[in-house]
Order: C-alpha cells, then structure tokens, then sequence
C-alpha cells in the first residue's frame, strides 16, 4: 500500500470489446483494507472493471484495455509484469462457486501445490489455517478428503475463497460471490467479508444494494461504462452527489 | 386420414424400422456365433495355426492384433491428445480451428484401404520397414488419430470455463491449468475416444493386409511381419480354405469388439455424469 492507504489508482482506465467500448476514463483511487462494492445495472462495466484488476480480461479474445492501473506505485499493464504472477497477488472469487472436482483439501491445496509446495505437513498448515480463515473448518474437518462438489452451494463458496486464501495475496476480487447463495449463506458470506478486510483489500461486484450498504466502506456506482460517483458507502447511499446515483439507489430506474 | 390415424401409421412405420435394426443385428451377430461358437475351444484361442489355417488356432492372430493396437494406440493417443489440447486451450485464432476441424473430420471419412496403400508406399516400401507389426501400427496411428482427436477435443470443451478461470486467477499458468485441473475432468471422454479407436484397429483388415502382411507366425518383434485377426479371417474365408475356422475367427473379433465397445459405453456415462454434477 502507498502512504495515503491506497491499493489501486487507475487513471483513465478503457476497455473494448471487438472495438465496442464496455468502459471508458475511468479514474479514482480504491484504498486497502477496506471493503470496496462495485454497484450498478447490469452491462454498466463493473465486472469488466473488477476483471481489470488482476487481468483476467485479457483472457478473453478481442478485449482491449487503456489507461493506467496503479497497484502500489507499480503500473500492472507494464510489459514487465507478468500476469500470472500478478493473478497470485490479486485473487478472484466467481459468481458461482466454482470448486475443482477433487477432494476438499486438494482444492484448498491446489494454489501452494502449483506455486511448488510440496511439503505435506506444511501444505496440512496452509489447508487448515485457510479454511479457518474462511470459516469454514469445523465443517469440513472431518471430511477434507471427500469430494468438494459435495458441500452445500454456500459451504463451496467459502472453500472458494479459502482455496484463494491459500495463495496469500493481498487483494480479493470478489464477482456477485452471492448471488447463487440461499439467504443464510449469503450472511454467512456477508460475515466472513467483514472480518477478511482486516487482511486484505476487497473489492466486490454486487447487485444487491442492501449487501453493498452492509459489507462496503466505500461504494462506487457505475453507469454505462462510466464511473459516475465513488464516496463512502455511508456517504453515497444517504447524500448522493450525482442524481444518477439517487436514482439509482432509491430504485427509480435499474 | 384423421391426425390421429396418420399418428398411428407414423408409428407403426418407425417403429418397424427400429425393429429391423434391431433384427438385422441380431441376425448377423448371431448368425455369426451359431457358426463359429463351435469352433471356440481351448486349443482354437491357444494354438498356432496348421496347414494355412485348416487347423490349429488362431494363437498368432490374437496376438498380432492385441500388439498391433497396443503400438498403434500408443504412439496415437499422445499425438492425438496433444493436436487436441491445442486445439482446444490455445488455438484461439478462429479461421485455423475451422480448418483443423475440417481437416480432422475428413481424414476421419477417408477408407482404411487408401490408409493401406499409403503406408504401404511410405512404411513398407519407402522407409523399408517391409511388411511388419511397426509399418501396420504407424498405419493404424494415422488412421485413428482423427478419431482420438475429435473425441478428446470436445472432451475437453465440455470441461467448464469456470475450471480453467478458478485455475488462473490462482496464478496457474495455462499449461498448468491444462494439465492439472482440465485435462483430468476430461480423461473420462478422453479414454472413450481412446476405446473407440482401439475398436477400429481390432476390426481393421485392408489397410494392414497391405501393411503388417499376412505372416503365419507370431511376431516377436516390431520388425516381423504380422497377421491381424481381421485379415486372418479374410483369407481364411476368401482363399477358401476353412469357413468354419473363418466363423470361428469372426466370433472371437465380435466377443472383442463387444467387449471394447461395453467399456466405451461406461466411459461415456462416467463422463456424463461428472458433467452434469458440476453444471
């Protein structure tokens, strides 16, 4: 982090699809350890934003992207960095849960194995201090080694960022994590996020504005490509700047 | 003719074309077995052949095939696997898969027989291997190797895109993506493919009649020539030299066969299964 807090300062940041713009001069700054949503209409840019941050836009064919991301001082489109290692710093939870089909410890495993760990009683450390971390060990200690497409929709999505936990980065993207999640396990989820931000910078697309309001220290609202306000959450969801975001909020449109 | 009516004979009519497949196979399969069971003994599956294949077994026969599929199968399914995995995690440029693509689904509708003459010309003449158990292998490789690429290939397209994006933003790189998460969710439909073709090296007679030969012997090296259960059959009958050795051969290919294809069958239901599970 930088000394003012911040964990990414984008400048004018763009992005096409085939040459259709999906976002466009985006510029603010996204501070660290705090718990940051992402709110707007569907198709208004933040999942394409979120993807930005750790790169994995570049996966998919005819997307281009402008503009600068700052992540502590070093620019993370510069030729030198490598994505891969950047995906290690910048982790990313999906809207469903998407578990591997192998056991439950193998998918928390699956990270510091690839990344070269090998040693088992270490590897039994990571496992059990992740899926602690993600509150999710005194439900499936007794059963690390079953398959982990077996575990409840909300259980799979905690290993998910247990699984992200293992790789010790410092920043979770976090896509709808919700979304496909029953009531309960939505709070659960809304829980852990809570806690997780005094160790990691998160970052959270949400169509849910009441999650937002809950989980966020600071909002910010997207609209057609564009990002039309970013403040604290408390701030933006009772004294909007922008009428846009009032409307947005208060349910007139969207 | 009332709906109704004209419901019943559509029925009636596709109904009596299902039945006729099914009795035609029946009729060949059993037609064959009512022949050739009786010649299925000990001594038929353990014996060297005598006087041509008048009498004896068919010893040498079962195991030309089993080694020519082995070796075909193996130098096959790393290429073919491999042709796959690029196809499929890294070709991204759309004109050259719809090319391979093409490619590959032709050469899977080319005879065996022009597969015979060309490994006739390259193996056994040009590299001068002669007739032998390695030109008939090489010759089989390149007659499946489509097969094993096109069901490989959508193997592992039907893994899911959520896998390989689980996988990346972890930091794995793309050859470790491949190798540790999809390729293994895919190994099910992976080795149907793989049994497919094992089932089209069992049956295959022209192209090795021109390739591995039709020696009498059993080959105790790539370098001998080779007769193939297939071909033996096909002399057997064509040469007039024993019919009922000839039906006893052919019950012993359509028990492989059966077999092979029993194991494709569970292979393609696990397959299904883990898929649906995941979706």
């Amino acid at each position: 982090m930088s000394e003012d807090g911040t964990k990414f300062s984008i400048t004018d940041l763009g992005v096409s699809y085939n040459n259709l713009p999906a976002l466009s001069g985006i510029t603010f700054d996204i501070p660290g350890k705090k718990v940051t949503a992402l709110i707007g209409p569907s198709g208004c840019g933040k999942s394409t934003f979120l993807r930005t941050l750790n790169r994995m836009n570049e996966l998919i064919p005819g997307a281009r992207t402008r503009g600068r991301v700052m992540m502590d001082d070093q620019d993370i489109y510069a030729a030198e960095v490598d994505p891969v290692m950047l995906r290690k710093r910048v982790g990313m939870v999906f809207q469903r849960p998407n578990p591997f089909p192998m056991t439950v410890y193998d998918n928390v495993a699956f990270g510091p194995r690839i990344h070269g760990l090998r040693d088992r009683g270490r590897l039994d450390h990571i496992v059990e201090n992740s899926l602690k971390a993600a509150v999710l060990w005194e439900e499936v200690r007794h059963r690390l080694h079953r398959p982990a497409l077996d575990l409840s929709g909300g259980q799979q999505q905690r290993l998910v960022i247990a699984r992200l936990l293992a790789v010790e980065p410092e920043v979770l993207l976090m896509d709808e994590p919700a979304s496909s999640l029953d009531p309960i396990s939505a709070a659960h989820l809304e829980e852990l996020i809570r806690e997780l931000k005094q160790a990691y910078t998160v970052i959270i697309v949400t169509h849910n504005l009441q999650q937002a309001a809950r989980v966020s220290d600071h909002t910010a609202f997207f609209l057609s490509g564009e990002l039309i306000e970013f403040n604290s959450t408390s701030r933006l969801f009772t004294h909007a700047s922008d009428r846009r975001t009032e409307d947005y909020i208060t349910g007139r449109f969207g | 003719m009332t709906a109704r009516v004209r419901e019943r004979v559509a029925l009636t009519v596709i109904g009596l074309a299902a039945g006729a497949t099914v009795l035609v196979l029946l009729v060949i399969i059993l037609g064959v077995l009512a022949r050739g069971m009786g010649e299925i003994n000990l001594t038929f599956l353990t014996q060297l052949p005598r006087s041509m294949g008048r009498e004896g077994g068919i010893l040498p026969a079962i195991v030309s095939t089993i080694l020519l599929t082995v070796v075909a199968l193996a130098i096959a399914s790393p290429i073919g696997i491999g042709a796959a995995i690029y196809m499929a995690e890294y070709l991204r440029d759309r004109r050259a898969a719809t090319m391979m693509a093409f490619g590959t689904e032709s050469l899977a509708g080319v005879p065996s027989i022009i597969f015979g003459i060309f490994g006739f010309g390259l193996f056994v003449l040009y590299l001068d291997m002669g007739w032998s158990v390695l030109s008939g292998a090489l010759t089989l490789s390149l007659m499946v190797l489509p097969t094993i690429v096109r069901t490989a290939e959508e193997a592992l397209r039907a893994v899911p895109v959520t896998y390989r994006e689980g996988a990346l933003a972890l930091g794995a790189t793309r050859f470790q993506t491949v190798m540790c998460v999809v390729l293994p969710s895919a190994l099910p439909g992976i080795g149907t493919g793989i049994v497919l073709a094992i089932g089209r090296c069992v049956g295959e007679s022209a192209a090795l009649l021109l390739t591995a030969g039709a020696a009498l012997g059993i080959p105790r090296h790539l370098g001998d020539p080779a007769r193939a259960m297939a071909v033996h059959l096909y002399l057997l009958a064509s040469e007039g030299i024993s019919m009922e050795k000839a039906y006893g051969t052919a019950s012993v290919l359509i028990f492989l066969v059966i077999m092979v294809n029993a194991v494709a069958n569970h292979l393609a239901r696990r397959q299904g299964a883990k898929v649906r599970r995941s979706a």
